[in-house]
């Protein structure tokens, strides 16, 4: 009957309850969940192949007869599985270009996503970005006619611009209008995705004698020098160079106290004097740029003419990457190498045992799961400390 | 009932937020709990009322030990809290809100409105509290809501009534008759657990008097005790209520606010036609019960608030239309009352929180690069100036006291010069010992030839600071006096009364606290 009062918790003041703290710094902190994330998702994945591999349900059917068998079955399928991804990931010289080249695209699309995190804004949007810088990265790169080294620069210049402008937009909007930033990348990659499909079948775009949308490849000189003979090229170097300014920027410069500021507390940026709007616009300007160099590395260094398809899923890969990078530029080149390992990796696997592709997926998805609810890890590994700061503030996510 | 808490204590990891309490609560008492933010207090009612398990410790109920492991456990054996932040539903009425949870219903589901409306008419003849039954709770002044709130405990039969800091959102009217409210329910048998921090409060309406420190039971004082004795029980070291203070030296004004307008979110008329001036070297403050504008004047000084309309100006600059940050380069240092909410960004460190507002100046910041080491070495001397207990400067700020992350923004206001500055309730769960020197920091501003403008609803600190007094009503300021105008006068301008009206009605009435 009386229970009116038990539907009320007391606005706890913001009381002190000191949380369990560690001696370890919030760095490894974080580490730890993610790795101990990447273990479970591992699990999760062992159980995954045992349940679809062929030799383990026909030894489940006399299970009764000699359960070892079933047994030895389900720890071979996983055994081979995991062995020959970790082989196509790291186990040589051309495995590990591949996963990083694979990385490239990934780390600048999850650093599009986590400087736009750090100021509160929720960047959904990558996918467009990186297809708008696609856009004009690719068109200097086969219509424009320039000596090396100029060239490049040039495109590279344009991808960021283009990703640049359909950042921009983003924040603009938000700042002078309010508009939500999530609705409206959300909205502005379907217009990339259609934008890009009908300039494949103009004339501008459209490869000559092509009815398929792909366009003309990219002049010699517009292309990301690679190394040796294998996919990985300068593209790589660069993800490495924004990491570095993007920390630069969050860590050291006026703007990044700014947009910090911002993310964590626009209530009292707005009071000590900072411009919320101008935050908004300057980050949203900065990550589309970054998910524009992405662009410029899919275009410009590993596919060579823009297709539909040069995005992949790498602008919505972005976001679980840095998700899983904890919204910092160091995580974010971890989360992003992971991924790219996995990517690369999966495709060996499914050659190898015909373990779907699909797993390294589930994977990806498992982990940032994991990561997203830290609770849920820390349960299961007791021995966890309770994390503080950023970390915490990406797992609640869509803040307005 | 006889209620005993006997060796209670809690600790959250390496703090004990109370150490072996021992507490005795008669039957029909008023029982104060005096200590500062932090002391303990609310840990302390937080387990009586079942919202944290004591570690060890036990409570026993006229004599009968009992586990209390949740609220609704605590209202079983008749203990109500009301909680500083009501927890009432605005759009419906107070019999609604008394029925809400234990809904009476007629067959078929239909809820019995009259019973409700009569338990609610009866308590309120009974105890004279005065409440409509069928009035909508967002209409009622927040003094009955506060009733509506006890109502609600005594519909449960509580005969322990706990009250967290209940005088905080009043009148001083208010307050006088909630006082009334506390002693009929004392007649009646009703104990009273009466938590707060103010001292006048205390000394009228207590029985017995608890002081908490750190944690652990301080001692007990009588009523009769001295304020000068219990803060000195609640701090631990002799305290300075008075601020050493010379008079005023007032030079030209620095701050004109002229027919100042502001219409809030919702359309209200929050600042209604305001002229204000304040001068170099003195302090004026803005006296009001919360909510009567002085928030929005304020913000809409620092540019935070648009203005519909109305000059503010500084030094004869004309202020308005710019920019929070063009004003704050003016020279305005602005502490907001909700801090936690407006002052500091809780996971930046405290030196990052201490340039808050300066990062872009050298010597912080050449506008494209932060230089960190200059920042670092800032705020290890603000830490030192204000006495700030952190760990270190590069710990988060959520680490934290309250009264510790307020001295950082004070900290920060007060470390560049400044031509004016706006505190909104500057101390405003701060401890008392930290007051003292905040009041001494303000009063030094003041005395360096800086303009101060204090936004505050506490009586005491108005008294302690002000050089003239300001008193806002419904977004108008109904007069400016002298700081040494009476209390009562001061109580009733702040509820509407003018100048002259309120210096007649408080000769004949004087109130509760006003006499002490």
């Amino acid at each position: 009957m009386s229970t009116e009062t038990e539907a009320a918790p007391a606005p706890v003041p913001p009381a002190k309850e000191p949380e369990r703290r560690s001696g370890l710094p919030s760095w490894a902190v974080q580490g730890l969940v993610s790795l101990s994330a990447i273990v479970l998702a591992l699990l999760v994945g062992a159980i995954l192949i045992i349940v679809g591999d062929e030799q383990v349900q026909k030894a489940v059917g006399y299970f009764g007869a000699a359960p070892m068998d079933t047994v030895s079955a389900a720890l071979s399928a996983v055994g081979e599985a995991y062995k020959s991804l970790a082989v196509g990931a790291l186990g040589g010289w051309t495995p590990i270009s591949e996963s990083l080249t694979q990385a490239t695209p990934l780390i600048c699309g999850g650093l599009a996503v986590s400087l736009a995190f750090r100021t509160g804004l929720f960047n959904i949007g990558a996918q467009g970005q990186l297809i708008a810088g696609a856009i004009l990265a690719s068109y200097v790169g086969f219509a424009w006619h320039l000596p090396p080294v100029l060239h490049l620069v040039l495109a590279i210049v344009a991808g960021l611009v283009g990703g640049a402008i359909w950042g921009g937009v983003v924040g603009l909007l938000k700042a002078r209008t309010g508009a939500h930033e999530v609705i409206v990348t959300i909205m502005l990659n379907y217009v990339a995705i259609y934008l890009l499909a009908w300039l494949l079948t103009t004339k501008t775009f459209q490869r000559p004698g092509r009815t398929d949308p792909i366009s003309p490849i990219v002049d010699n000189n517009a292309q990301y020098p690679k190394f040796g003979d294998t996919r990985l090229h300068l593209g790589f170097v660069l993800a490495l160079v924004a990491a570095v300014f993007v920390w630069w920027l969050l860590n050291r410069s006026t703007i990044g106290f700014e947009l910090r500021a911002v993310g964590a507390n626009a209530d009292a940026s707005r009071t000590a004097g900072m411009s919320v709007g101008r935050a908004y616009v300057i980050a949203m300007v900065v990550a589309g740029a970054l998910a524009g160099l992405a662009g410029t590395q899919q275009v410009l260094g590993t596919d060579l003419p823009l297709t539909d398809g040069v995005a992949a899923s790498v602008g919505f890969d972005a976001i679980t990457v840095a998700l899983l990078g904890r919204g910092t530029p160091l995580g974010t080149v971890l989360a992003g190498l992971l991924f790219g390992a996995l990517n690369a990796g999966g495709l060996q696997m499914q050659l190898i045992t015909q373990t779907p592709l699909t797993l390294t997926t589930v994977l990806q998805a498992v982990i940032v799961l994991f990561v997203a609810a830290p609770a849920l890890v820390r349960s299961i590994f007791r021995f966890l400390p309770k994390e503080r700061g950023a970390g915490a503030v990406l797992a609640k996510g869509w803040n307005g | 009932m006889h209620l005993e808490l006997s060796g209670l204590t809690k600790s959250f990891g390496s703090l004990v937020a109370n150490d072996h309490i021992d507490l005795v609560i008669e039957p029909g008492e008023i029982h104060c709990l005096l200590g500062e933010n932090g002391a303990g207090k609310s840990t302390l009612m937080n387990m009586l009322y079942g919202l944290l398990q004591p570690d060890s410790g036990e409570i026993v109920i006229d004599g009968e030990k009992v586990q209390i492991t949740s609220p609704s456990d605590a209202i079983k054996h008749g203990i109500g809290m009301v909680h500083q932040h009501f927890m009432l539903v605005p759009v419906f009425t107070v019999a609604e809100n008394i029925m809400l949870g234990r809904e009476n219903t007629w067959a078929a589901g239909v809820l019995d409105r009259k019973k409700a409306h009569a338990l609610v008419t009866e308590l309120s003849d009974r105890y004279g509290f005065e409440v409509d039954p069928e009035a909508l709770v967002e209409d009622i002044p927040v003094g009955v809501q506060q009733r509506v709130e006890i109502i609600k405990a005594l519909t449960n039969d509580a005969r322990v009534l706990i009250l967290d800091e209940p005088t905080a959102v009043l009148t001083p009217a208010e307050i006088d008759e909630l006082i009334g409210v506390m002693r009929r329910l004392k007649e009646n048998g009703t104990s009273i657990v009466f938590i707060t921090h103010k001292l006048k409060e205390v000394k009228a309406i207590a029985d017995k008097i608890t002081v908490i420190r750190r944690g652990k039971v301080v001692g007990q004082a009588e009523p009769s005790a001295s304020e000068e004795e219990l803060a000195e029980l609640m701090v631990g070291r002799a305290v300075d209520l008075v601020v050493d203070k010379d008079p005023a030296d007032p030079q030209d004004a620095v701050l004109r606010v002229e027919g100042l307008t502001v219409i809030d979110e919702r359309g209200f008329t929050a600042v209604d036609d305001v002229d204000l001036e304040v001068r170099a070297g003195e302090i004026l403050a803005v006296a009001g019960v919360q909510g009567n504008g002085q928030t929005e004047l304020a913000e809409a000084l620092l540019g935070l608030t648009p203005i519909a309309a109305g000059t503010i100006s500084l030094d004869g600059r004309d202020l308005t239309g710019r920019t929070t940050r063009q004003r704050l380069d003016a020279g305005i240092g602005y502490v907001p009352e909700d801090r936690w909410h407006d002052g500091f960004v809780e996971s930046f460190s405290v030196a990052e929180n201490l340039v808050l507002d300066l990062f872009r100046k050298p010597p912080f910041g050449n506008g494209l690069t932060l230089h960190t080491d200059e920042i670092e070495k800032n705020a290890e001397a603000r830490v030192e100036e204000f006495d700030i207990r952190t760990q270190g400067v590069d710990d988060p700020l959520s680490s934290l006291s309250g009264g510790n992350q307020q001295k950082v923004v004070l900290a920060r206001e007060l470390s560049r010069p400044l031509k004016l500055l706006v505190a909104s309730q500057p101390t405003r769960g701060v401890d008392v010992g930290s007051i003292e020197f905040l009041h001494q920091r303000i009063v030094k501003e003041r005395d360096n030839g800086t303009a101060v403008l204090i936004v505050s609803t506490e009586l005491d600190e108005i008294a302690a600071l002000a050089d003239r007094v300001a008193v806002m009503y419904r977004g108008k300021v109904v007069g400016v006096v002298p700081a040494d105008t009476p209390r009562d006068e001061l109580g009733l301008m702040m509820a509407g009364a003018s100048k002259s009206e309120a210096h007649d009605v408080a000769i004949e009435n004087p109130t509760t606290l006003g006499t002490i």
